[in-house]
């Protein structure tokens, strides 16, 4: 390892801008002519649209433009869809309802998008957006999944008979129930995972311009893959064809998961641009974000482990509702399916699962991937119903987790997915050394000394991330492929470019993929950029979500390095004329192995681009490209305890320790890997303390539509975490690269959650655990 | 519509602005400082936090006729050319951010903290204090670890000069 190459603690080349208040974010773009829109969203959470009236609108201060849902069908804009195909058990395939980017003849939420109001300033639009008239007439409303499903339910789509999207299993049935039977010991239990709003800091945003001589848009997106947003807008949603249409992510501020979606503003945007014939810009406000983003979680599951008489888990059964919202977002199908019930298995050897779940509609915000999706829902399940178990059986849930570890590798789980490689055990003693879990009762004693209670809880998590192989989720219904592409430029100059179609909105990929090329060729950083984010620059790319940037973006940077190397070293060995195979890539040199021979890597590129003297036959330049398909998923694991003290008098719970220790396979940049573990940490610690969705159930408004309403984990609601890595290397790409953006939000909330009801000594409390319901929890109990 | 005049980043501006437009729309649209964020709509995020008259302030909370001449610093006019406020190096340092979108709230926020606190500062304080900051990317840890770590780096720096120049 270089000073600058894998592995190495490098500072961030983007940090510059950052720091300098230099970036530039959607919101920060300006083109001529730019107007501002503004969204008139429903108030209702169901209801009729009888008349929609926009003449007053139309004659306010500075209004360019005020549209309806009418006119952009009559202009052929398509629904919005989902693009992962699950089919019922029964074979049919998923339900799904028509999604019109603007609401034509009813709403199903609250935040359905209506009309655009364009006008030559923000306030303008607001103004104007005020005198657009709706008349609407309500319906009823219904916002849990549960009650969705009950006869005499409110219907929100004809597509979906009793709002059910589909019922969907995975597993072997016949013996799982047979394992049920046959047990020594079954631990029930009933766990709500609690909806959430991802909260990205930067709000979305669209800048959509029309240039009308060339019949070509520009759309400036806050998006997580760029790409995928031109060509869902492009096959599906006729905004333009993909030669006519540009999309550019530039900084985005944060993601996890919220901006992987093409959502209604984006499009209209484009389309009114042309129609309205002025670029607009629209960018939520911080309330628009809570209604309107696609929220997260939102699970209600009945499980059942069962255990042998040596506290051998013998069968898991999974019984699952998932409240999709009004709508089904773009990847919604995957997350309470594929990217759930195949992580069921965990980091335990069951021989026998069943996973059942019905996917439902409701009067609520559309609900899809957030950070982890679907794999932080599986981990509640089974870790909160392992701790459980080993309150049951009164052993200890550290050995109980490690009576079940699979030990050998691969691995195939009775749910799909083959584990390539790890080691539980190391995770889960590094994670106890850490925390000092042999001194937790000398410590939980001095607690009780000062009236307070004391309690430990572990989770052993496990995720499928480098998502993914393209036929592999071709066969499981995936629209897309997912493999990643790149290319490398290296310029006459010696200088190079990689473009990747990996996206980054915080993950430092500016510095660790110019990390790998530095390792590769041993140039300095300074010499290497990364060009990201814009569909006219880069290839094409499949974007940043599910860790699979590092597995799969940088090994597709790898195949190309591959391809640009061997040319390389066929233009040294004709300039030194020297054999190609004894050529070596050395601190910025090609030499002859063994010899003094060399010639500068600058040197090299440089007559790669003058062509005067190159090898017969050969093109000239020295620019590679390569796509890669991961074989298989990665599977990071690891091990969270955290120790918490609960005040009995108030309920309010502090966090005193909390440890990670986590298999990422190799690692490039281990103070960014750690601020993603941070991150990661934090989330799961707002699911389990602080954060929740509210929906008043009869009106369907939305409770915590602000800061104000829905509590952000802030810098005093967290420890410092202690984090440390066991790796074992990935054997399913050239990186051995396993991905580390979800790990902390996926292994923390069971963890936190599993301590506190250590500390006050009751299994059940529900997300968030506020003071109120811990103290509740407390009375109940006594 | 009103005309207002102030000093951003030791520079005078003057504009004429609708009465309800707030500080922050000055500064990004009319000045074209972007590096001041919005990030929410309650004064929660602290996104938009800038200094006024050396007093940090969160700028979605003023309205630009409020602070006709005023002194204001924003992120953009910290740095000395190339030399970075300490501040703003000890983020990077300790990658104290991510997407970078609360960060320059952030930092001119720590930079207030640093010196209201010339005692010096301990990780209970520098998290009691971020609370009108909020950062959904780093779990604050390493946020943390860059305040403490630019306040020792001021405290060496100002010994003997005095006070440093409130930024």
């Amino acid at each position: 390892m270089g000073m600058e190459g894998i592995g190495a603690r490098v500072a961030r080349k983007e940090d510059k801008r950052f720091i300098t208040g230099s970036g530039r974010y959607t919101d920060d773009m300006v083109v001529p002519g730019m107007k501002h829109a503004v969204f008139v969203r429903s108030p209702h959470a169901h209801a009729d649209i009888k008349k929609i009236d926009v003449k007053a609108a139309q004659a306010m201060p500075g209004v360019v433009a005020v549209l309806t849902g009418k006119e952009l069908k009559a202009d052929g804009i398509g629904n919005l869809i989902c693009g992962w195909m699950i089919h019922s058990k029964d074979g049919t395939p998923m339900k799904m309802g028509a999604w019109s980017p603007l609401a034509v003849d009813r709403v199903r939420y609250v935040g359905d998008a209506v009309v655009i109001v364009i006008a030559d300033t923000k306030g303008q639009a607001r103004d104007a957006a005020e005198a657009v008239n709706v008349t609407y007439k309500e319906r009823k409303a219904v916002t849990t999944a549960v009650d969705a499903l009950k006869a005499g339910a409110p219907q929100l789509h004809p597509e979906a008979d009793n709002n059910l999207i589909y019922d969907w299993e995975i597993g072997d049935a016949a013996a799982t129930d047979a394992a049920l039977k046959k047990a020594a010991h079954i631990t029930k239990m009933h766990i709500v995972n609690n909806r959430l709003v991802p909260n990205a800091m930067e709000p979305r945003a669209a800048l959509a311009q029309y240039d009308k001589a060339e019949d070509h848009f520009t759309c400036w997106t806050t998006s997580q893959n760029p790409h995928v947003a031109r060509l869902v807008m492009s096959a599906f949603y006729n905004v333009a064809p993909e030669n006519k249409l540009r999309v550019i992510a530039p900084d985005v501020g944060g993601g996890f998961g919220s901006k992987i979606f093409i959502y209604p503003e984006e499009v209209v945007c484009c389309w009114a641009s042309k129609k309205a014939g002025v670029p607009v810009k629209w960018v939520a406000d911080r309330t628009e974000s809570f209604l309107t983003d696609a929220h997260g979680r939102d699970h209600v599951t009945e499980v059942q482990m069962a255990f042998d008489k040596d506290n051998h888990v013998i069968g898991l059964k999974v019984d699952t509702i998932a409240n999709f919202g009004a709508y089904m977002s773009l990847f919604s199908s995957s997350v309470p399916t594929y990217l759930y019930a195949t992580l069921l298995s965990g980091q335990y050897n069951f021989p026998a699962i069943h996973a059942n779940v019905r996917a439902v509609y409701t009067n609520t915000s559309p609900v899809d991937a957030y950070r982890g999706a679907g794999r932080p829902e599986a981990t509640y399940v089974l870790e909160r119903t392992m701790e459980t178990a080993a309150r049951e059986l009164g052993v200890s849930p550290a050995e109980l987790r490690r009576k079940n570890f699979i030990t050998q590798f691969p691995h195939q789980t009775p749910v799909i997915m083959n584990y390539d490689a790890g080691n539980y055990a190391a995770s889960l003693d590094a994670a106890l050394e850490a925390i000092n879990y042999k001194g937790f009762e000398k410590r939980k004693a001095e607690s009780a000394k000062r009236g307070k209670l004391r309690g430990i809880g572990m989770s052993n998590y496990i995720e499928a991330c480098g998502i993914a192989p393209s036929a592999a989720v071709g066969s499981l219904g995936a629209g897309v492929g997912l493999w990643e592409s790149a290319e490398v430029r290296v310029n006459a100059v010696g200088t190079i470019e990689v473009l990747t179609g990996s996206h980054s909105h915080g993950q430092g990929h500016e510095t660790t993929f110019a990390q790998l090329v530095s390792e590769r060729f041993g140039v300095p950083l300074d010499s290497v950029s990364i060009v990201h984010g814009d569909t006219d620059k880069v290839q094409m790319g499949m974007g940043t979500y599910g860790s699979r940037s590092g597995a799969v973006g940088m090994s597709a940077i790898v195949k190309a390095l591959d391809k640009v190397e061997a040319k390389a070293k066929k233009i040294a060995a004709h300039l030194l004329e020297a054999d190609e195979s004894d050529i070596v890539v050395e601190n910025g040199a090609l030499k002859v192995a063994g010899t003094d021979k060399n010639v500068p890597w600058f040197q090299m590129a440089l007559a790669a681009y003058t062509a005067h003297n190159l090898p017969g036959g050969m093109e000239p330049g020295l620019k590679e490209t390569a796509f890669y398909d991961p074989t298989n998923f990665t599977f990071p694991a690891g091990c969270y305890i955290c120790e918490v003290e609960v005040d009995p008098d108030t309920g309010k719970t502090d966090i005193l320790a909390f440890v990670a220790a986590d298999d990422f396979g190799n690692i490039i940049n281990p103070m960014i890997v750690e601020g993603q573990v941070h991150g990661g940490i934090a989330q799961g610690v707002g699911q389990a303390l602080l954060e929740g969705a509210n929906y008043d159930p009869s009106s369907g408004q939305l409770l915590t539509a602000s800061y104000m309403d829905y509590c952000m984990p802030r810098a005093d609601d967290l420890p410092s975490f202690e984090v440390s890595h066991q790796n074992t290397p990935c054997p399913g790409n050239p990186l051995g690269i396993k991905g580390c953006g979800e790990a902390g939000a996926i292994g923390s909330t069971p963890a936190v959650i599993n301590a506190i009801t250590d500390a006050i000594g009751t299994n059940n409390l529900e997300m968030p655990a506020t003071p109120q319901r811990v103290w509740r929890a407390l009375q109940a109990k006594n | 519509m009103s005309e207002i005049s102030m000093t951003v980043n030791g520079r005078k501006v003057q504009g004429t602005v609708e009465d309800r437009t707030l500080l922050v729309h000055f500064l990004r649209e009319n000045l074209g400082l972007t590096g001041t964020h919005v990030g929410c709509d309650t004064s929660q995020c602290g996104a938009c936090l800038v200094h006024v008259d050396g007093k940090a302030m969160k700028s979605c909370t003023l309205l630009a006729v409020q602070v006709s001449g005023s002194e204001i610093m924003t992120i953009e006019g910290l740095a000395n050319g190339a030399d970075l406020h300490p501040v703003q190096a000890a983020f990077r340092e300790h990658h104290g951010l991510q997407c970078g979108f609360c960060t320059p709230g952030m930092i001119m926020s720590a930079i207030d903290m640093i010196n209201r606190h010339p005692e010096g500062l301990d990780e209970a304080t520098v998290r009691a204090e971020l609370e009108g900051n909020i950062c959904r990317c780093t779990g604050y840890h390493n946020i943390v670890k860059a305040v403490l770590a630019a306040s020792k780096e001021m405290a060496k720096s100002t010994k003997g000069k005095g006070r440093a120049k409130a930024a």
